[in-house]
């Protein structure tokens, strides 16, 4: 020990690196540096255009300041009620979708067949990007609110369900065993020895995702699919930037109020 | 509230009482009301004649995309790398300019909790609320088409969600090591690196790999509205209707998003 100590002894102390394998932290150093100038050096910036745009950039941060909310009042009002309406169905129909998946995703109720189907199911809608999907079911049931809302509640599904199934897999046994142990039948047994326990998990859940939709929503218009962002989309295509700063501005505040409100809810129910 | 009641003289147990279940059967007649009126007014906007005819679409589409043109990859190779770019330096930069947002948003670290806090909160809320695809749109029209674009619009979209979990992890650190620097008489900025950092840096490694992975996701389809990117080849197959093409861009983006997916796991899983 005192030889460690004198060794150390009259030299300055340096902080221990993060990661303690020297070939490891020097590789990983190299070629995350390597990696770097390779990417910046592929990407081409048009410095000319990126400097003329910086005049519109100016612009577009004066429109928040004074955002125009009048002039198009009318059509922002339908785009924010559109995607408010296809948010709520979208997040119902999801939810009681999800349900029977997230059961049979849980290991610990379903049989192996039906667990590996449902979770081929949770795992294909969760890979799937929600635009994309989106575009696919544009192309399948044309433009408009319903491919919106089946794209959001194929969504949730993915979400939902997964995160269900692993609070059901956590669940307490002794609790769902004594339901059983009095002759229950099944569905008694999944209404009394389960669904108390993962209640509260649910509905905070399913307040996160309305949270979610209602913000995915905003830019399924894009693609056709519906929604305010179809209303932001032809601002920006008129370059009426103080409509568009007004649009950009309503979601922000409907997320924050629905953020807000979705945290007091799932504090509530724990 | 479970409770015993009496009728005909024989009692039986039921789960609540009598307002309850009716204040419940309300709630769930309003509900069912919200959402069937919801449901009408998707109704009255869809043409239905095409949700009829969708199946006949879909076996259409899925008919012409299958096999997929395996003889496109060659053209894919460049803008996949230009979506993993746009992912990781948009990352890179986000987590730059979240450190100090996130230094200045929690409540231990503000220099002051009535100016500087709200403002960096206002930063997280902003920059998270809007979608990258949005941002995306944004930067087209102001910087012009093109990668830069789509990594800015990475970038900004995820300074709020890093800063957001990062002062979290910053409030939640454990304040002994702090005084403990601070009593061997170190300055404010040796106390942040030495009583700080260390604490936050696993929370910080795993939100950095966290965020790249769904920054992959999101990057590949930002060349919808031409930031770069795979989802340009996407856009143009789609709008040539090269359903072969875009069958195999979708596989190319699935085959990434697991692969990411895969290593943000492996990463997250050695730091833990």
């Amino acid at each position: 020990m005192s030889a460690a100590l004198d060794a150390r002894l009259g030299r300055a102390w340096k902080k221990p690196p993060l990661i303690k394998r020297n070939w490891l932290r020097w590789s990983l150093i190299i070629g995350a540096l390597i990696y770097f100038i390779a990417a910046l050096a592929s990407m081409e910036v048009n410095w000319s255009r990126v400097y003329e745009g910086l005049d519109r950039g100016w612009q577009f941060i004066i429109a928040f300041t004074s955002p125009d909310f009048g002039s198009r009042a009318a059509d922002i009002r339908e785009g924010l009620i559109e995607s408010a309406i296809m948010t709520i169905a979208a997040t119902v129909v999801g939810i009681a979708i999800s349900i029977p998946i997230a059961l049979g995703a849980a290991r610990n109720i379903a049989p192996l067949p039906i667990y590996l189907i449902c979770r081929t199911i949770v795992a294909l809608s969760r890979a799937l990007n929600e635009i994309i999907v989106a575009i696919l079911l544009v192309a399948i049931f044309g433009f408009g609110p319903l491919a919106g809302f089946l794209t959001l509640s194929f969504a949730s599904i993915g979400f939902l369900a997964k995160l269900l199934a692993e609070d059901i897999e956590d669940l307490d046994r002794s609790q769902a065993e004594a339901v059983k142990a009095t002759g229950a039948s099944w569905l008694q047994w999944i209404n009394y020895g389960v669904q108390p326990q993962v209640m509260p998990r649910l509905v905070g859940l399913s307040m996160y995702r309305l949270d979610i939709n209602f913000r995915e929503s905003a830019v399924l218009g894009l693609v056709g699919a519906g929604g305010i962002g179809a209303t932001l989309n032809t601002a920006f295509d008129r370059y009426e930037f103080d409509t568009a700063a007004a649009i950009i501005l309503v979601i922000i505040v409907v997320v924050m109020v629905l953020e807000y409100l979705s945290g007091l809810i799932r504090k509530r129910m724990q | 509230m479970p409770q015993i009641l009496t009728g005909d003289g024989t009692k039986i147990w039921m789960l609540r009482d009598r307002k309850a279940q009716f204040l419940r059967w309300g709630g769930w007649l309003v509900g069912a009301l919200v959402f069937l009126s919801c449901w009408r007014v998707i109704s009255d906007a869809t043409e239905w004649f095409f949700v009829y005819d969708a199946g006949r679409i879909a076996a259409d589409i899925g008919g012409r995309a299958i096999p997929p043109r395996w003889s496109y990859m060659d053209k894919l190779w460049e803008p996949l790398w230009d979506t993993i770019n746009i992912a990781t330096l948009g990352t890179f930069f986000a987590l730059i300019t979240a450190v100090p947002v996130a230094f200045l948003a929690a409540r231990n670290t503000t220099p002051n909790a009535w100016l500087i806090r709200p403002v960096a909160l206002f930063i997280i809320v902003a920059t998270r609320s809007i979608n990258s695809l949005i941002w995306a749109l944004l930067l087209v029209a102001i910087i012009g088409p093109g990668v830069f674009a789509g990594m800015i619009a990475i970038a900004i979209r995820s300074i709020g969600f890093c800063a957001k979990l990062l002062y979290e992890a910053i409030e939640e650190i454990d304040t002994k090591q702090v005084e403990a620097i601070t009593a061997t008489g170190a300055s404010r900025w040796q106390v942040m690196a030495y009583g700080i950092v260390p604490q936050i840096m696993p929370a910080f490694a795993g939100i950095a790999v966290f965020r790249w992975d769904i920054n992959i996701r999101e990057s590949t389809i930002l060349g919808l509205v031409g930031a770069g990117g795979i989802g340009l080849q996407l856009k143009g197959s789609l709008d040539t209707l090269a359903w072969p093409q875009v069958t195999l861009i979708l596989i190319v983006i699935f085959a990434t998003v697991i692969l990411s997916e895969w290593v943000s796991a492996k990463v997250r899983g050695a730091i833990i």
